[in-house]
């Protein structure tokens, strides 16, 4: 599912959950079954994987997306551009992100 | 550099929701209906499934959807459906949607009785992501509907867990051990236990509470279902071992003497219960005046935050004023293993401060299993206290 993720790609929250923002936390919560290890799970995000998930709004590339974050902080492009498709890859293959077509 | 996982996987237990900033609201209880389509001998509640009255006092579905979408603002990340009987509410799919969607874990207290095929089926499509609370009566028809008082419920109730389990749906039954079933508990723990993804040791409803709303000759009634202390004790110490260990590290972080502030659980400060007439509780069982908040009456444009910002929070500063309370449960170190509180001391002399006889009882003769106290002694007058809790905790774990 995730060989062909690219820079070009544009993705969106998975219909499939539903992401809650809980005193400054972006809290991701199943809300069918089969995303995740368990039916049970909740998800988080560290602080880069939530600077990352706020843009991905279903509108921009994730080359966008990497952009966007390179003019926000301090840190190589070519760093941010890994860390914003290893989150897309991480969130694909869990269910959580769904590619828009 | 490439990080591992930008993820973290969370149980609810550990949702950095409970450590860090906390929300106004973390869990909030929803009595959808005090009906109920069985009426068990034990119940704190007993309205009939067509008690009109009860049925028009009801929030509507309109009302406990906009409660809802209050709790998520207020970052509540559980919720729990009880009653009565919630899926009496013909509205109550339309209810689990609504909670699911808003992003609620949700739990749901059920006797299985009125699950459908169509239920069984939203509820596997779209999990609870807690397993189902399922109360069992019994493991035979006979002694099922002799605590159910309803015939055909046992039935019911098979039907209605084979419909779950046959799709996949999480469940955490748990006993209500009473007199015409108190043979069948290691029945029921075999079977529960034996159940896909059943992990803790099944609860058992053991020391029964009297009425919710203090009513003299039905609270007699269930004050002689009642098992005695040292039964009780029994059927707790039945794990050996595990039970022990359990105590140890319980005893360790809860055995105190509890003071004269009324409130020491999170009751009103983290969760809160919605009756099923719209008065917000501190819990699902305290229903003293002086406790509810009406959130359909209620003036500020977001009552739920009024109540837990403003209304709990003053509700919690109440200090015990009766002698007796403040002689015995005040000073007694065995805070931990005691259930007294405001509710038990509501439901069963309609106060809030008045020491619950049965209760303390209790707390003495798990405290005298555990080697704590000695056959005669008041926990309240134990001057050594500390020293026989670090010295039980201490002891060698099984």
């Amino acid at each position: 599912m995730t060989t062909d993720l690219t820079l070009d790609g544009i993705y969106t929250p998975s219909e499939n959950i539903v992401a809650r923002l809980i005193e400054g936390e972006v809290m991701i919560v199943p809300l069918t079954a089969g995303i995740g290890e368990s039916d049970e799970g909740l998800y988080t995000l560290n602080e880069c994987g939530q600077a990352i998930w706020q843009q991905l709004d279903g509108r921009q590339s994730l080359r966008a997306v990497a952009a966007q974050l390179a003019a926000e902080y301090e840190a190589a492009e070519g760093e941010i551009e890994a860390d914003v498709l290893g989150l897309a890859r991480e969130l694909l293959e869990r269910g959580i992100l769904a590619e828009v077509k | 550099m490439v990080r591992e996982s930008y993820t973290i996987t969370k149980t609810l237990d550990h949702a950095a929701t409970r450590t860090a900033q906390r929300p106004r609201l973390h869990r909030l209880d929803l009595e959808l209906t005090e009906r109920c389509n069985n009426n068990c001998l034990h119940c704190y509640l007993n309205r009939p499934a067509n008690d009109h009255l009860a049925r028009e006092r009801e929030l509507s579905t309109t009302q406990l959807q906009a409660i809802l979408d209050e709790a998520a603002t207020l970052g509540c990340l559980t919720l729990r459906f009880t009653g009565g009987e919630p899926l009496l509410r013909p509205d109550f799919a339309a209810l689990y949607l609504h909670a699911r969607r808003l992003g609620f874990r949700v739990s749901l207290s059920t006797n299985a009785t009125l699950i459908t095929p169509h239920l069984a089926d939203l509820l596997a499509r779209l999990p609870p992501l807690q397993p189902l609370d399922i109360t069992v009566y019994g493991m035979t028809a006979g002694s099922y509907e002799a605590v159910s008082r309803v015939p055909g419920s046992f039935h019911r109730f098979w039907r209605g867990v084979n419909l779950l389990l046959q799709r996949g749906v999480a469940l955490q039954p748990r006993f209500a051990l009473l007199p015409p079933n108190a043979s069948e508990l290691q029945t029921f723990e075999r079977w529960a236990l034996s159940l896909p993804g059943v992990q803790r040791h099944p609860g058992i409803v053991l020391f029964l509470d009297l009425r919710a709303r203090p009513e003299s000759e039905r609270s007699r009634e269930l004050a002689a279902l009642r098992c005695s202390p040292e039964e009780g004790v029994a059927v707790l110490a039945r794990r050996g071992a595990a039970y022990q260990d359990e105590m140890r590290s319980f005893c360790a972080r809860f055995s105190r003497p509890a003071g004269d502030f009324l409130f020491a659980c999170g009751a009103g400060r983290e969760s809160a219960c919605l009756d099923a007439c719209g008065n917000l509780q501190p819990c699902v069982q305290l229903r003293h005046p002086a406790a509810l908040y009406n959130l359909v009456q209620a003036q500020p444009a977001s009552p739920l935050r009024h109540a837990m910002t403003e209304f709990f929070p003053r509700m919690r500063q109440l200090r015990a004023t009766n002698p007796d309370y403040l002689l015995r449960c005040a000073r007694c170190f065995l805070k931990g293993l005691c259930d007294q509180c405001p509710a038990k001391s509501w439901m069963e002399h309609g106060t809030l401060d008045t020491p619950v006889e049965y209760l303390c009882a209790v707390a003495h003769a798990k405290a005298r299993h555990l080697g704590l106290l000695a056959q005669g002694e008041n926990a309240w007058q134990v001057e050594d206290w500390r020293e026989r809790i670090e010295n039980f905790s201490k002891k060698e774990q099984t």
